[in-house]
Formats: structure tokens, sequence, C-alpha cells
């Protein structure tokens, strides 16, 4: 593992099968009377948010407190932030309290890498921009690994597994770690997007690329659907709503298409009726509700790996 | 001894242990298990990982021949209760697997295979408090190896090994290394 955790590019299959090996052993402290660990006593993690988020944030935070450690939540509104302290300040501000881990969600891509330089404890890229989300992926493999593979999956990766990104490509975090960590994980990720919402470089990515959501549906084991994220949107990327639903949501018909114990997943929040119809969201298919569950789980896992052993050496990135 | 068969550094010491000397050693134990608990009533094995787990299952397996009922079994990870874990990069965690039921109200016998400082006792009966409240916790080792830096003692003791502490104990068991040993290895022990 690295000191910090910015990228799911980061991550080696072997760090990754840690990962979700290391969270299938903590998953079994949600069924136990006390749901807490003194494995993170007396460490600092300070959750420094600039956007908004419910899931991220109420996550890590409860991951941190389950292993004991001390949580500052720190949110951009209502701090020296509005008066425009600078994203350096802040950081030189949290470092001198004495944060062995800071977790950060930016607007800026490329926030987290550029924090990990100015602080000595690790950084946890919780979203920056459009660039990526790696816990979001980690989780997002967990749930695929437990739905299809079972509980007693140790040690397996995703191998031969198809899994499908459907959506916003090109304002999503989630979908850039996520072909990042699947791929590693070997599992074959194909975007289902309109021409519009894929980045450029989508053919330098690690996966394959179709604009028909109906032929892709068959072949695969897991459905990805992306929020359609209106406050990133500063052009007109497809006609209206209602012909981007009609194309690429999933609705009961489409879902009926997808092959016997294949799952529909999303990252949330959800736009129901827009990229996904409500009875998709509630069906057995659907792991949305695991998702936020196995989000802590996961998340207690990387805070575990990354401040439970040994410091970390100040300078450089340590094995 | 087979020196080349089995992945574990310092295999070429001395062999304290054989396969046979080991089986006798369980079989005692787990009569002395059966005297000690009235038969074994309300009492759970719980091995800790890694070489822990297949000796409490050994020790289930003898019980059950020997009273025709069985125990249950289960592991007991203490990994996040250590109090070394900041001299290590941290580490990957082994199982913990309660037996249906839990621990409330029993007597958890603990299973491992050298006792040594008494810190990862110190660390499973800290795991074992998380877990509930057992009426009674009894320790069960293959090897007790002398120098202990906590109060702590084994109320079962396959063999008594004095050893100086820059000898290492290596305890070998067939469903983890292929075969059944106790070697010791280290300055002056070379065979």
């Amino acid at each position: 593992m690295k000191r910090h955790l910015i990228s799911a590019a980061d991550l080696s299959r072997g760090d990754a099968l840690l990962i979700l090996d290391t969270a299938e052993e903590l998953a079994s402290l949600a069924d136990r009377p006390i749901k807490k660990l003194p494995t993170l006593r007396g460490r600092t993690v300070v959750n420094l948010f600039y956007e908004d988020s419910t899931r991220t944030r109420i996550s890590f935070e409860a991951a941190a407190k389950r292993l004991s450690a001390d949580v500052i939540n720190f949110s951009a509104k209502g701090s020296s932030v509005a008066k425009g302290e600078s994203l350096k300040d802040t950081a030189l501000t949290l470092e001198a309290m004495g944060a062995d881990a800071v977790v950060i969600r930016h607007g800026a891509s490329g926030a987290a890498h550029r924090l990990a330089s100015w602080v000595r404890g690790s950084v946890l890229n919780a979203g920056d921009g459009t660039h990526e989300h790696p816990t979001q992926a980690l989780l997002d493999a967990f749930t695929i690994r437990r739905r299809l593979k079972g509980t007693g999956a140790r040690g397996a990766g995703l191998d031969g597994l198809r899994v499908t990104i459907v959506g916003d490509v090109l304002h999503s975090r989630v979908a850039r770690s996520n072909v990042l960590l699947l791929s590693t994980l070997g599992a074959e990720v194909t975007l289902a997007a309109p021409p519009t919402l894929l980045p450029l470089a989508v053919g330098s990515w690690p996966c394959a690329v179709s604009y028909d959501l109906d032929s892709e549906l068959p072949k695969s084991d897991v459905v990805m659907m992306l929020r359609v994220q209106q406050e990133r949107m500063t052009a007109a990327y497809f006609p209206s709503v209602r012909e981007y639903s009609r194309r690429y949501g999933l609705d009961a018909a489409r879902m009926a298409r997808l092959p016997g114990p294949a799952i529909v997943m999303h990252p949330g929040p959800m736009n129901r009726g827009v990229e996904i119809a409500a009875e998709v969201a509630d069906s057995v298919r659907s792991t949305i509700v695991e998702q936020v569950a196995n989000g802590v789980t996961t998340r207690m896992a990387v805070l575990y790996l990354l401040l439970g052993g040994m410091e970390f050496p100040a300078t450089g990135v340590a094995q | 001894m087979c020196a080349a068969s089995i992945p574990v550094a310092g295999r070429d010491g001395l062999a304290v242990l054989d396969a046979e000397e080991i089986r006798r050693a369980l079989t005692r134990i787990a009569h002395e298990i059966l005297e000690r608990t009235h038969g074994g009533d309300r009492v759970i094995l719980l091995g800790i990982p890694t070489r822990g787990v297949p000796l409490a299952r050994r020790l289930a397996g003898r019980i059950a021949e020997f009273e025709g009922h069985t125990i249950p079994c289960g592991s007991l990870d203490v990994t996040m209760h250590r109090d070394d874990l900041r001299l290590h990069p941290a580490r990957a965690l082994g199982r913990t697997d309660l037996p249906p039921g839990g621990v409330d109200g029993k007597t958890v016998i603990l299973v491992d295979d050298v006792l040594y400082s008494g810190r990862t006792v110190r660390a499973a009966l800290d795991a074992l408090n998380d877990l509930g409240r057992p009426r009674a916790v009894q320790l069960a080792v293959l090897v007790d190896r002398g120098h202990r830096e906590l109060p702590i003692r084994a109320d079962y003791v396959g063999k008594n090994l004095p050893t100086s502490q820059r000898e290492v104990v290596h305890v070998l068991l067939t469903e983890v290394d292929g075969e059944d040993s106790v070697m010791i290895s280290g300055e002056g022990r070379q065979p």
C-alpha cells in the first residue's frame, strides 16, 4: 500500500484484494453487540469537505469512529474558507493540529494530489472534481464480489465478470475510479453512454465503449447507473432529460433483459425517473442500500491499512 | 528432518516434539479439559489464528471421540487489539468465527500454539470482551516457552520448553505447514 489513496490507479491487484479481504473480516463487526475496535485510538482523522456530501462524509466519519479514531469534521461552509482562505493555508492549519489522515472532497480535480504534498499524514481522496473517487470504487468492487461470488470469496478478484457503466461518464469521478479498479481486479468493463457524455481520452481507458445500452444489457453481470450531474453541466449534452431517460435510463422493461443473477448498482444520490426508475431502484437486483453499508466497512479497511500500522516515513511514498 | 519440504524459516533447527508427541500432548489436554470442565459442559474452544485454529479443531475432535458429543469450536482474530500494531506495517486480518450462540455465559478456552510474552493472550482477552461476557476464560497452548511480560499463565500446556530469548520456536501443523512438529532454532541449539 502507498501512503495516500488518491487514485484507484495507485492500487495494485494485491493492494485492492488486501483491502477487500480486510473489509470482509470487518463486515462481521456489524452483527456484534459492540461495533467498535480500539485500533486507531489516539489518531486523528479530519474530514475536509469543500463540496456537499451526505453519504461519503457520514460513511468516513462512522468508519473512523468505529476504529476509535478522533474525527474532526470540516465543511467549507461556515469556515474561514468563506473568508477567502486558500486550500494550502487550511491544510497547514490542520497539519498544525496534528491530523494523521485528511479525507478530502473538493470541486477541483487534482486537489487531493496537491494536498498530499502539503501535509504529513495520509490523504484519502473522497472525490476531487471530475477526476476520481477511489473509495467508492472499492466499495462497489466489494459489493460486486459479495453479491456475485459470496461472502467467503477471500482472495478472489472479479475475473470474468462483465460490468457495464451507464450514463454521465464525462462528469463522473465514480466511473473513472471504477474503470481503473474493476479492470485491475480482472472485470471486463464497458461504458454505455451518449458520445457527448464520454471524455475525449476514453480510448486510452482500459475498457470498451458502446453507444447502445440495449445491446449491452443481456451480456452484463453488473449494471452501474451514474447520476446525471446537472450541476456540472455547462452546455447542452443531450436534447432533453426525457430523451436521455428513454435511451439510457434503466426501467423495468430494460431490467428484464438482464441475465440471471445480474445486479443493478448506483453510487447515489439517485435521480429517480431520470437514470433509474423507482421500481428498479427498489427491486431485488438493486444493491443501492448494501452499497451504503459496505461503504462504512470498506472505508474502515482503508483507514486501518493506512493508519493502523507503523507510521510511514515523513517524505516520499513508502512501501 | 525433511528440511526441504516446508517453507518456514529456521526449520533446520532441533525438533523438540514430533507428530506422535504432539498427538499425545493434545490427547492429554483434551482429557484435562473434560476433567476440569465436568465433561465439557457449556465449553467453547476458540483458536487464535493462524495455528491456534487447527489446534482447537483437533482438540474438539478428540473430545468428540472420547465423550461422543461435540464442543463448539471457532476462531478469534486478535490483530486489531494488539499492542504492537504501530511497530509493523498494517497486517492482514485473520478470521473471527464465533460458533452459534456466542460466548455469553460459556467457558471459553482460548487455544494457541506458543505462549511467550503473553501479549497475544492479553489482546485475545480484550477482543473477547467486545464479543460478550463469558462465564470463565481458560488458556490452552501446545508449547509454553517462558519469558512472560504480563501476568498471564496457561491452564493447559502441551509441553513446557525452557528457551533463551534468542531462540525461535516454530510449531508446524499439517493443516498449515504440511507436517506436524515443533522445532527450536537459534544460538547454541543448532543440531
